[in-house]
C-alpha cells in the first residue's frame, strides 16, 4: 500500500458518489495546463466504468483535498495510478458488494457497465441507488484489482481537455480572473537588486493619490493598495521612484564563478574497473554549460487573499498548497489551521515561478486591511526579476576511448546551485555556513518572508536530497560503459534566487552527455545513431531511437552544407519515459529549426493527445531555452526584465513537429512533461554541428556564438 | 466620460482617460477573457479587435479608442455559436495553459477576416505578436489553417 493511501485510507478522502450517479474527485495534484484534471477524470471513469462526463474533478484546497505534496517531477499520472485509481477501484468493489448483498448474487456474477452494476439476467442497478452512509468510510486496502484497459474504456483515448472551453470563450479561468466584492488591487515595489534593503520612502505623496487606500511598509516589503487596478499600478510606479534602497551584494560577472567556487561534492555513480592504459587510444574532454533560465510564465504571478478575524483565506496558483500553507503560517506567525489555501489555475509555470511569493505578498496586504479582499498581481518586470530561476550549470565530460571506438571510461562532473527552494523543499538551507545545520524553522523560501521587519532568514536552494536528483538528474548516462564516475558539485553560493525549473538538471546533463556522444562518434567516424545503439540493450530505448530514425528519413550525418539532422536521446531520470528527438537545423542568416521529430515510450498512456501536446510543448520550450534564453545581470542587478531583454521562441521560429508514441498499455505510466527537454537541446546542438562542422557547447546556441566559433 | 463601443454595446466609462482599456474591460465590464501579460504590448495576451484589427489593450488608453469598435473574445463567439477560430482550437486541442489563447484566437480571427487562403509562413508571421510559453505554436498554426477551412465551408 502506498504512503498516500495510508495517509488517506477512506474512499471518501478521494471520491464522492452522488445519488444521481455523478462522481466528484478530490486530488492534491493541480492543473497548470498539462491536462491533469482530464487525465484524472479518465482514470476514475475507467475504474468505475462511467462516462468521463459524469466525473467532476474538484478544486484543490487545504480544507478538502488529500495532501499530495507538490505537483511536479512529471509524477502526477504515475501517482494517480497508485492513489486515486486504487480509491476508484475500491469504490467499484464497494458498489459491487452492495449489489451482491441486495440481490443475494455472488460478486463474481456481477459486472459494471456504464455506471451500473449488471446482473447475469441483464438487470441493471444504477450506482446512485447503491450509495449509503457507510460507503465514504470504506477502507481502501491497496490490494484492489485494477480494471484492465479494455476497448471502450476511456483510458488511452484522446478525451478533450475539460478546462479548455472556458479559456477559448474568454470566461474567467485563472486566479488572475477571480473577483470578490469590494476587492482592492495591490502592487508590490521590490528593490532594484536582490537583497537590497529599503532605506527611505516618501509615502505621503503617494498616499494622497487618487484611489490609494493603503501603503504597506514593513521592513523592506513595500506595496500599495488602491480601489482600481490602474490606480495601484500608477501608485506603485510613483512609490518606487520616491524610494531609496541600499545596495545589495554585488552579483558576479557571469555564472562561470561556479567553476572556481567552493563546492560540496557527491559521487553520484562510480563503477567498473580501471582500464589498462594500453587500451586507451583516444582521450576526449569537453565542457558544456547553460545559463540561469527564467520560467517566464506569460501571466505574471497573482493571488487573492482576505482575512476573516484571525484567519486567512488565500487563492493561489501554487503547485503545492499544503506546503504553501505551512510557509504562510510560519511567516504570518499564525497556526496552520488559521490559513486556508485554495488552488486556482494560473498561466503555465514549468516549475517554481513567483506563485508562492505572490501568495505571501497578497496575505501581507490582506493583513493590512482586515476583512477586505485583496488581489495582488506582479507586473512583468517583477516576474522576470524576482521569480526563482533555474540554476546555471556547467558540465565537464571526459572519456577514454579504445582503438575500435568503444568508450572505456566515462567521467561526468556537474556544477550548479540547487534546484529546490520552494515551500516544503526537503533540506532547503540557509546561508552557506549553515549547510551542515538543521533546516531550521527560522528560514523562509518566500521573498517577503525575509523582507518584513519580523523577518526570517532567506533560504537558498538546497543540495539534492539524493545523488541522482537535482543537478544529478540524468547525470549518469544510461549507456553501458564499462567504467564510469559521476560527480555532482553543488555550489552553495547562490547570487540570484533559484528553484525548480522543468526537468531540473536533466536538461543540461542530457545536453552534455548527448553532445559528447556525438563528438566521440564524429571522431571515430561512426553514425551517431548506430554509435548510441552499441551501448543500449534495453529494447524500449532502442525502439524510440529506431522510430525517429525512420520518421526523420535519417541517412547518416548530412554533408556540412548548411542543413543538418541529428539526434538526442534519454530515459528521463534513468527510470522514466524514453524519448528520442531528431532536430533539423538550417543555418543561413541565423540558426533555424524548421522541423523536429520525436518518439517516446511513456508506458500506459491515459490520454494520447494530452501526452503528444506535452511532448510538443516540451520540445518547443526546450528549443527556446537552448537557442535563445538567458537571464542577464550586472553587478547591480538583473537586467533581463521584459520580453525584449529575455526573448523566447516565436511562432515564426517554432519548428513543425512530428511526434510518435510507442504503445505500452501493460507498462506503468510515466510522466512526459519534462522528459523531452534534454534530448531536444542535444539534438539541436548536434544538428548545428551536422550542418556546419561547428560545435557549440554553451547555451544559448546563438548566432553570435556560432560566428565566434566558426 | 469616455464613450466605448464594446461588442456592439455603447457605454460610458468614468475611468481616467489614460486608463489602459484592458483594466476597464476586465474590472468594470467583467470581461475577463482579455488577460494581462506584460503591460507593454509585447506578448499579446490582452489582444482585442479595434475596428477589426488585432490590438493589444494593456497599453491602449481608453481616450484613444472612444467611439471606435472594440471586439473582445467574449464578443467573438460562444459555445452555441463559436467563431471558426474557437472551434478549430477546440478541435485540435491547440493550447496548454491557455493564458495566451485570447491573443491567438483574436489575431487568427482578424487574419481570417482579412484573407481567405493562407500559407503557414503567413500564419506564423501574423501570429508573431503573440507569445505562447507552453509551446503550443505548431498546433495553433494548424488550428488557424483549420479555421480557414471551416470559414470557407461556412461553418
Amino acid at each position: 500500500m502506498t504512503a498516500i493511501l495510508r495517509a488517506y485510507p477512506h474512499i471518501g478522502h478521494w471520491l464522492t458518489l452522488n445519488a444521481d450517479g455523478t462522481v466528484r474527485v478530490r486530488s492534491g495534484k493541480v492543473e497548470f495546463g498539462q491536462g491533469i484534471r482530464t487525465a484524472q477524470a479518465q482514470i476514475v471513469a475507467h475504474e468505475l466504468a462511467v462516462p468521463v462526463a459524469r466525473v467532476h474533478v474538484e478544486d484543490v484546497t487545504t480544507t478538502a483535498s488529500p495532501d499530495e505534496g507538490v505537483t511536479s517531477g512529471s509524477r502526477s499520472v504515475e501517482e494517480a495510478n497508485e492513489g486515486l485509481r486504487v480509491a476508484a477501484a475500491a469504490l467499484r468493489l464497494a458498489l459491487v458488494d452492495r449489489a451482491s448483498q441486495r440481490c443475494s448474487v455472488p460478486t463474481d456474477r456481477l459486472r459494471v457497465v456504464d455506471g451500473c452494476v449488471v446482473l447475469r439476467d441483464g438487470d441493471r442497478i444504477p450506482y446512485g441507488s447503491l450509495v449509503d452512509d457507510q460507503i465514504q468510510a470504506t477502507l481502501i486496502t491497496g490490494d484492489e484489482p485494477l480494471a484492465e484497459p479494455v476497448p471502450g474504456s476511456p483510458i488511452g483515448v484522446a478525451v478533450p481537455r475539460v478546462d479548455l472551453p472556458a479559456k477559448v470563450f474568454g470566461r474567467p479561468a485563472f486566479v488572475q480572473d477571480l473577483e470578490l466584492p469590494g476587492m482592492l488591487h495591490g502592487r508590490v515595489c521590490r528593490p532594484p537588486a536582490p537583497q537590497a534593503r529599503l532605506v527611505d520612502c516618501e509615502a505621503d505623496e503617494v498616499a494622497a493619490m487618487a484611489g490609494v487606500r493603503a501603503i504597506v511598509r514593513d521592513g523592506t516589503f513595500l506595496a500599495v493598495l488602491a480601489e482600481r487596478e490602474e490606480q495601484a499600478v500608477r501608485a506603485a510606479r510613483r512609490l518606487r521612484r520616491l524610494s531609496r534602497w541600499g545596495p545589495g551584494p554585488p552579483l558576479p560577472a557571469s555564472a562561470a564563478f561556479m567553476l572556481e567556487a567552493e563546492t560540496r561534492d557527491v559521487v553520484a555513480a562510480e563503477d567498473g574497473a580501471p582500464t589498462a592504459n594500453g587500451d586507451v587510444a583516444l582521450r576526449l574532454a569537453a565542457t558544456y554549460s547553460r545559463p540561469y533560465l527564467a520560467h517566464a510564465s506569460i501571466g505574471p504571478s497573482c493571488a487573492v487573499a482576505v482575512t476573516e478575524g484571525d484567519r486567512y483565506r488565500v487563492w493561489t496558483h501554487s503547485q503545492g498548497i499544503y506546503h504553501l500553507r505551512q510557509e504562510l503560517a510560519k511567516v504570518l506567525r499564525v497556526d496552520e489551521d488559521q490559513v486556508e489555501v485554495i488552488h486556482r489555475e494560473g498561466a503555465g509555470c514549468y516549475g517554481a515561478n513567483g506563485a508562492d511569493d505572490a501568495a505571501l505578498d497578497a496575505a501581507l496586504l490582506a493583513r493590512a486591511v482586515p476583512g477586505t479582499p485583496v488581489r495582488l498581481q506582479w507586473m512583468r518586470d517583477d516576474e522576470f526579476a524576482w521569480e526563482p530561476y533555474g540554476t546555471a550549470m556547467f558540465i565537464r565530460i571526459s572519456a577514454d576511448v579504445a582503438a575500435d571506438g568503444t568508450i572505456l571510461h566515462w567521467h561526468h562532473e556537474v556544477w550548479g546551485n540547487g534546484h529546490r527552494n520552494r515551500p516544503g523543499s526537503a533540506g532547503a538551507v540557509g546561508a552557506a555556513e549553515r549547510l551542515d545545520g538543521d533546516p531550521a524553522a527560522d528560514l523562509t523560501n518566500l521573498i517577503a518572508g525575509a523582507e518584513i521587519a519580523d523577518a526570517l532568514q532567506a533560504s537558498v536552494a538546497a543540495p539534492p536530497p539524493s545523488p541522482s536528483s537535482g543537478g544529478g538528474r540524468n547525470a549518469n548516462p544510461i549507456y553501458a560503459f564499462p567504467r564510469r564516475r559521476v560527480v555532482n558539485h553543488y555550489v552553495p553560493h547562490t547570487p540570484v534566487r533559484v528553484s525548480a525549473l522543468r526537468s531540473l538538471g536533466a536538461h543540461a546533463n542530457v545536453f552534455a552527455i548527448e553532445s559528447f556522444m556525438d563528438e566521440v562518434a564524429d571522431r571515430i567516424g561512426a553514425d551517431p545513431i548506430d554509435y548510441r545503439l552499441r551501448y543500449l540493450s534495453d529494447p524500449r530505448a532502442r525502439e524510440v531511437i529506431e522510430r525517429v530514425r525512420v520518421a526523420s528519413e535519417w541517412a547518416g550525418r548530412r554533408d556540412r552544407d548548411g542543413r543538418g539532422l541529428d539526434i538526442g536521446f534519454a530515459q528521463y531520470k534513468n527510470d522514466g519515459a524514453y524519448v528520442a528527438v531528431v532536430a533539423d537545423v538550417e543555418i543561413a542568416d541565423d540558426i533555424a529549426l524548421p522541423r523536429a521529430w520525436a518518439a517516446c515510450d511513456a508506458g500506459l498512456v491515459v490520454n494520447p493527445d494530452g501526452l503528444a501536446n506535452q511532448l510538443e510543448g516540451g520540445i518547443i520550450q526546450a528549443a527556446s531555452w537552448t537557442l535563445k534564453e538567458q537571464v542577464t545581470f550586472t553587478p547591480e542587478g538583473i537586467t533581463s526584465r521584459d520580453w525584449m531583454s529575455y526573448p523566447i521562441l516565436t511562432f515564426s521560429e517554432a519548428p513543425e513537429l512530428h511526434v510518435e508514441i510507442v504503445p505500452r498499455p501493460h507498462e506503468p505510466p510515466r510522466g512526459i512533461g519534462e522528459a523531452v527537454a534534454g534530448p531536444t537541446a542535444a539534438a539541436i546542438a548536434n544538428a548545428i554541428f551536422a550542418a556546419s562542422g561547428v560545435r557549440l557547447r554553451d547555451m544559448p546556441l546563438t548566432r553570435d556564438r556560432f560566428i565566434r566559433a566558426a | 466620460m469616455t464613450t466605448l463601443l464594446v461588442n456592439g454595446h455603447r457605454l460610458e466609462s468614468a475611468a481616467e482617460p489614460d486608463t489602459p482599456l484592458l483594466y476597464v474591460l476586465r474590472n468594470d465590464l467583467g470581461l475577463k477573457g482579455s488577460r494581462f501579460g506584460c503591460g507593454d504590448g509585447m506578448c499579446g495576451a490582452c489582444t482585442v479587435l479595434l475596428d477589426g484589427r488585432p490590438t493589444t489593450s494593456c497599453n491602449l488608453p481608453i481616450s484613444a479608442v472612444a467611439d471606435r469598435s472594440i471586439t473582445t473574445i467574449e464578443g467573438l463567439g460562444d459555445e452555441e455559436h463559436p467563431h471558426p477560430m474557437q472551434r478549430a482550437i477546440l478541435d485540435l486541442q491547440a493550447a496548454q495553459c491557455g493564458y495566451c489563447l485570447t491573443g491567438v484566437v483574436m489575431t487568427g480571427a482578424a487574419l481570417l477576416a482579412e484573407r481567405g487562403a493562407l500559407s503557414r509562413s503567413e500564419i506564423r508571421a501574423a501570429l508573431d505578436g503573440v507569445l505562447c510559453r507552453c509551446g503550443a505554436y505548431d498546433r495553433m498554426v494548424r488550428a488557424v489553417e483549420r479555421a480557414a477551412d471551416l470559414a470557407r465551408a461556412g461553418a
